[in-house]
């Protein structure tokens, strides 16, 4: 079975998603989505082991060689990717029944986890295919699916939410499918790698230069670069907390992932880094991202919102790394796709707590929770503290490498602006922590207890982990690294 | 158990000792008890370590890599040593004074405030034991962030004020400031590891180094120099075993403690005192030695006065060790020694007078050495040592940054420290004056006499002790001593 690994982990969540479909019974879907998911999971991870030893793993869809056939395609990067994806749709799950309980209608709960297979499905088959229009096909597969787990909040504006982010990304799928078009013309190949061999020869034409700005271009929007990040904030903001939770630590990440291949592998680290002004234009971006997002952020009342403009400064951070272009910037890139997820998948986890507690997310309706949910609010403190980047967490880890490979370009003043924008993070996780704690529950609100146990042990897992990736790092860092020496030595 | 053990130990017994205080909340007794015993237990433990640094040994735990090249270790030296035992002495003797703080004023929230008073000491002995730059940062931040909510702890808008200033001004420097002198010296150096005579490469260029000193002075903000010392006074919102033990001992020496770390060991004694990029710091120091007294002098309420006289005698560390002359390093230790007797005396007797007397400005305090003797001769200690007569411990540290100064001819240092000695006696010596010569102006509201016992044994015991360190100044000098490779 273990040479299958690379179908099943595709496969299994698209069939399950049909078999829900078929059930819609809520509590068997859960099951179901919580299995499937963790078998992944435990795919992905038994694969790693072997690529680490052996090598890359080919596996080829229904016995077509490629370039004709379509090859899935594991190396380092995307196995990395693929254990986060499905720990993370794994975790979810546990925390999430009584949330999606609360927050989605009867009847229609059976569909919800459906649409989170598929999007599972499509997340993990765009990591894992080595074939571009693939790939277009599993984006489209997990962003339809997205629409639908943001849609299906009870607050009316996830239905605009939804509309806004259904636009902007189909705007960007197109984009992307217009660039493979254009490089299919000049290459008459789809496979990433076969791309990666036949386009050297032809990176001065006009047909390969427009691919390359479709595809960049067409991903930003997927990965929220700013200023093409409209549709985040929203999106994240009115979503069901289990929806904002999965999404929010997986699908940016899935597009990062999908842009440094083409950076790196398919155009390569010689042409786009040296020859083209995507890294400056990257640079430039990221800076404003991550300021832009962090002010925007200390004047949100609504926490998930507050949250979501931290997201999009916290790509900034990871796209910083991809414009530093060098082996340690880059690690500090993927590094931090990792340890945001779990960063943010906490913090998520924990507002989700509360919304169930309390019924909103207002900054305003959270005061004196530092004493009535205790345990919901000290682990806020610690994921903040992790989101400012203090020693001993894994934002530090992730600023450490970003600074480091800023001073290797001997870009002092980057590291300076590093520093003074961790501290808009201070500002506004500090206006959240000084309201619940400080001050009194108003007289005659209901009193509150921590949400349920499964929520609260799941978002303390993770926030335990923000911490114990601070200090053990030999798999982030370490299969990081790994990806990131294969990746320039590619070039 | 091997030396290693305790030295693991010395850091885990407080944070132990954290949980119990925290899961007993309900019953005083017992989390006072633990309290206690977790303060005793550490000083023994810091005890057994001590005789192998006296006799000039430097041991260490294994490494803990987090990254490449970035490992969590505790390398023991002299000076951490010093640091140590001043922390793990004055936390016994601080619980019993907070007992009796706490009690007498009626604090809520007392297991919160234990609870993080245990973190804050041992991240105190996590940034004494460090063994390089990335330990000593890691612990540097994690005493920050559990001391807000002891400064905090009142809860009230005044609280919110002080707590945002004391956080707002601390991590601001430490990550913008430090942070990136931390990334710098591992970059520009390979390394971070404290090592004997520095380990910036000495043919660094003079901008790198400058760069660098300005980054580590201005980033260690607990070292309160002058313009980042602001958080200092904002504390003071805190209640008075806070102030005293943190903002006289714990938090404070932090900073001039990797002040003279910095200083001793990543820079080399050689290389800061040979290039011009860093002579500006003695000025930064002297300017703020001079100011921070005159600001004291205008203050009214007891203690701020207290407290921008701590930024003033937190600069004498600054000033003694940006000379970087072994004797000078000697003097910045015992400063730092007699400092901490000398400053939580002042401060418990402060608490003491609040206790007893609910007054908290000077003018208030005409006649109450007659009510209360005991505190009142503790203050008067207390304020010798900051002026530094003898016989109290204050003597030895400005004895010795004397010496160094008069060694180099540095008629700046000398300068400063002259006049800084006449405005510490201005405005010490006028609430000696008030307390045993003046008449009360008005009987107080109620009668009052000493404050509860545990109050007074603890400021007569740290009185004793800036008494008995003048007498006995064996252990920090020979420590002093090996910091900068002499023997005895």
């Amino acid at each position: 079975m273990l040479d299958q690994f690379p179908a099943i982990i595709v496969a299994a969540p698209l069939i399950a998603s049909a078999i829900c479909a078929i059930v819609r019974h809520e509590r068997t879907c859960w099951l179901i989505a919580l299995l499937v998911s963790f078998l992944c999971f435990f795919g992905s991870a038994s694969m790693l082991g072997q690529i680490q030893d052996y090598g890359t793993i080919s596996y080829q869809m229904g016995g077509w060689a490629p370039p004709a056939g379509i090859e899935y395609r594991v190396d380092l990067l995307a196995i990395y990717l693929l254990i986060l994806v499905s720990f993370i749709a794994t975790a979810v799950l546990v925390y999430g029944r009584q949330s999606v309980s609360a927050e989605i209608k009867d009847g229609i709960r059976g569909w919800y986890y459906t649409m989170y297979l598929l999007c599972l499905c499509g997340l993990m088959g765009i990591i894992i295919t080595g074939d571009a229009f693939n790939a277009f096909v599993f984006m489209e597969i997990s962003s339809l699916s997205m629409y639908t787990l943001i849609a299906l909040g009870k607050d009316r504006r996830a239905l605009a939410a939804a509309y806004q982010y259904l636009i902007l990304g189909t705007i960007g799928a197109t984009m992307y499918v217009i660039g493979i078009g254009l490089l299919y013309t000049i290459t008459g190949t789809l496979n990433l790698v076969d791309l990666g061999e036949r386009l050297p020869p032809l990176l001065d034409t006009s047909a390969a230069i427009a691919g390359m700005a479709f595809i960049v271009v067409g991903l930003s929007l997927k990965i929220a670069l700013f200023p093409l990040h409209l549709w985040l904030p929203n999106a994240y903001a009115f979503a069901p907390t289990v929806t904002t939770a999965f999404i929010a630590a997986t699908a940016t990440k899935v597009s990062i992932y999908l842009l440094i291949r083409y950076l790196y592998s398919v155009f390569g680290f010689a042409f786009s880094v040296e020859q083209t002004p995507i890294p400056e234009l990257v640079l430039v971006l990221s800076v404003l991202a991550i300021f832009a997002g962090s002010l925007t952020a200390i004047f949100q009342e609504n926490v998930k919102r507050m949250l979501a403009y931290s997201s999009v400064a916290q790509i900034g951070y990871i796209t910083l790394g991809i414009a530093i272009a060098n082996a340690t910037g880059l690690t500090g890139s993927l590094v931090h796709i990792f340890n945001h997820a779990v960063m943010k998948g906490a913090l998520f986890m924990l507002i989700g707590g509360i919304a169930l507690q309390i019924g909103t997310v207002r900054i305003s309706d959270m005061a004196g929770l530092g004493k009535q949910m205790p345990l919901t609010m000290f682990g806020f403190v610690l994921g903040g503290f992790s989101l400012l980047g203090v020693p001993g967490t894994v934002g530090f880890v992730s600023k450490w490498y970003l600074a480091v490979g800023a001073l290797e370009n001997g870009w002092w003043w980057l590291v300076v602006l590093l520093m003074l924008s961790s501290l808009l993070v201070l500002v506004y996780m500090g206006r959240v922590i000084e309201v619940a704690f400080f001050r009194e529950r108003p007289v005659g609100a209901p009193v509150l207890k921590d949400p349920p146990k499964a929520m609260i042990i799941t978002s303390w897992v993770f926030i335990l982990a923000c911490i114990y990736l601070g200090f053990d790092t030999s798999f982030t860092v370490g299969v990081a690294e790994q990806a990131v020496s294969v990746l320039v030595g590619e070039r | 158990m091997e030396l290693s053990d305790f030295i693991v130990a010395a850091f885990l017994i407080p944070i132990i000792g954290a949980f119990f205080i925290a899961s007993s909340g309900s019953k005083p007794n017992v989390r006072e008890a633990y309290t206690l015993g977790t303060a005793a237990l550490l000083f023994m433990v810091v005890l057994i370590i001590l005789p192998t640094v006296m006799q000039g040994g430097r041991p260490s735990t294994e490494g803990l890599t987090v990254l490449p090249g970035l490992e969590v270790r505790f390398v023991i030296e002299p000076m951490g040593m010093i640091f140590a035992l001043i922390a793990s002495t004055l936390w016994i003797v601080n619980s019993i004074y907070s007992i009796g703080y706490m009690r007498g004023n009626k604090e809520k929230k007392q297991t919160i405030f234990y609870t993080c008073f245990a973190i804050a000491i041992a991240s105190t002995i996590g940034i004494a034991f460090a063994g390089n730059l990335f330990t000593l940062f890691l612990f540097y931040e994690v005493l920050t962030l559990s001391t807000y909510p002891l400064v905090t702890h009142k809860g009230d808008d005044a609280a919110k004020a002080g707590g945002r200033m004391y956080l707002g001004i601390l991590l601001t420097t430490s990550v913008v400031f430090l942070l990136p002198a931390v990334i710098g010296t591992y970059y520009v150096a390979g390394t971070g590891d404290f090592t004997v005579g520095g380990i910036i490469p000495a043919d660094e260029s003079p901008i790198v180094i400058g760069a660098l000193g300005v980054l580590f002075i201005y980033g260690i903000g607990k070292a309160a120099v002058m313009p980042v010392h602001r958080w200092l006074p904002a504390a003071m919102v805190a209640p008075t075993p806070v102030s005293a033990l943190l903002h006289a001992v714990a938090v404070v020496k932090a900073g001039v403690f990797t002040v003279v770390k910095v200083i001793v060991y990543v820079f080399g004694l050689d290389l800061f005192s040979g290039v011009d990029a860093t002579s500006w710091v003695v000025y930064a120091a002297g300017f703020t030695v001079l100011v921070a007294s005159i600001i004291a002098l205008g203050q009214d309420n007891l203690k701020r006065r207290l407290a921008y006289s701590t930024v003033s005698q937190l600069s004498y560390v600054v000033l003694a060790a940006a000379m970087a002359t072994p004797l000078a390093i000697i003097g910045a230790a015992m400063h730092i020694t007699a400092h901490a007797f000398g400053k939580i005396t002042l401060f418990f007797a402060a608490g003491s007078i609040y206790t007893a007397a609910h007054k908290t400005e000077i003018s208030q305090l005409n006649g109450i050495g007659k009510r209360m003797p005991i505190t009142m001769a503790a203050f008067t200690i207390g304020a010798l040592s900051m002026i530094g007569v003898p016989p109290t411990a204050g003597f030895l540290g400005k004895w010795y940054i004397l010496s160094a100064a008069m060694e180099i001819k540095d008629w700046f240092v000398l300068f400063v420290i002259f006049v800084s000695t006449l405005l510490n006696t201005a405005y010490f010596m006028p609430i000696v004056y008030r307390a045993f010569m003046k008449d009360e102006d008005v009987p107080p509201e109620h009668e009052h006499g000493e404050a509860p016992w545990p109050v007074v044994l603890a400021l007569s015991l740290t009185a004793l002790g800036t008494l008995s360190l003048f007498l006995f100044p064996e252990v920090p000098l020979t420590l002093a001593k090996a910091l900068v490779g002499q023997s005895l």
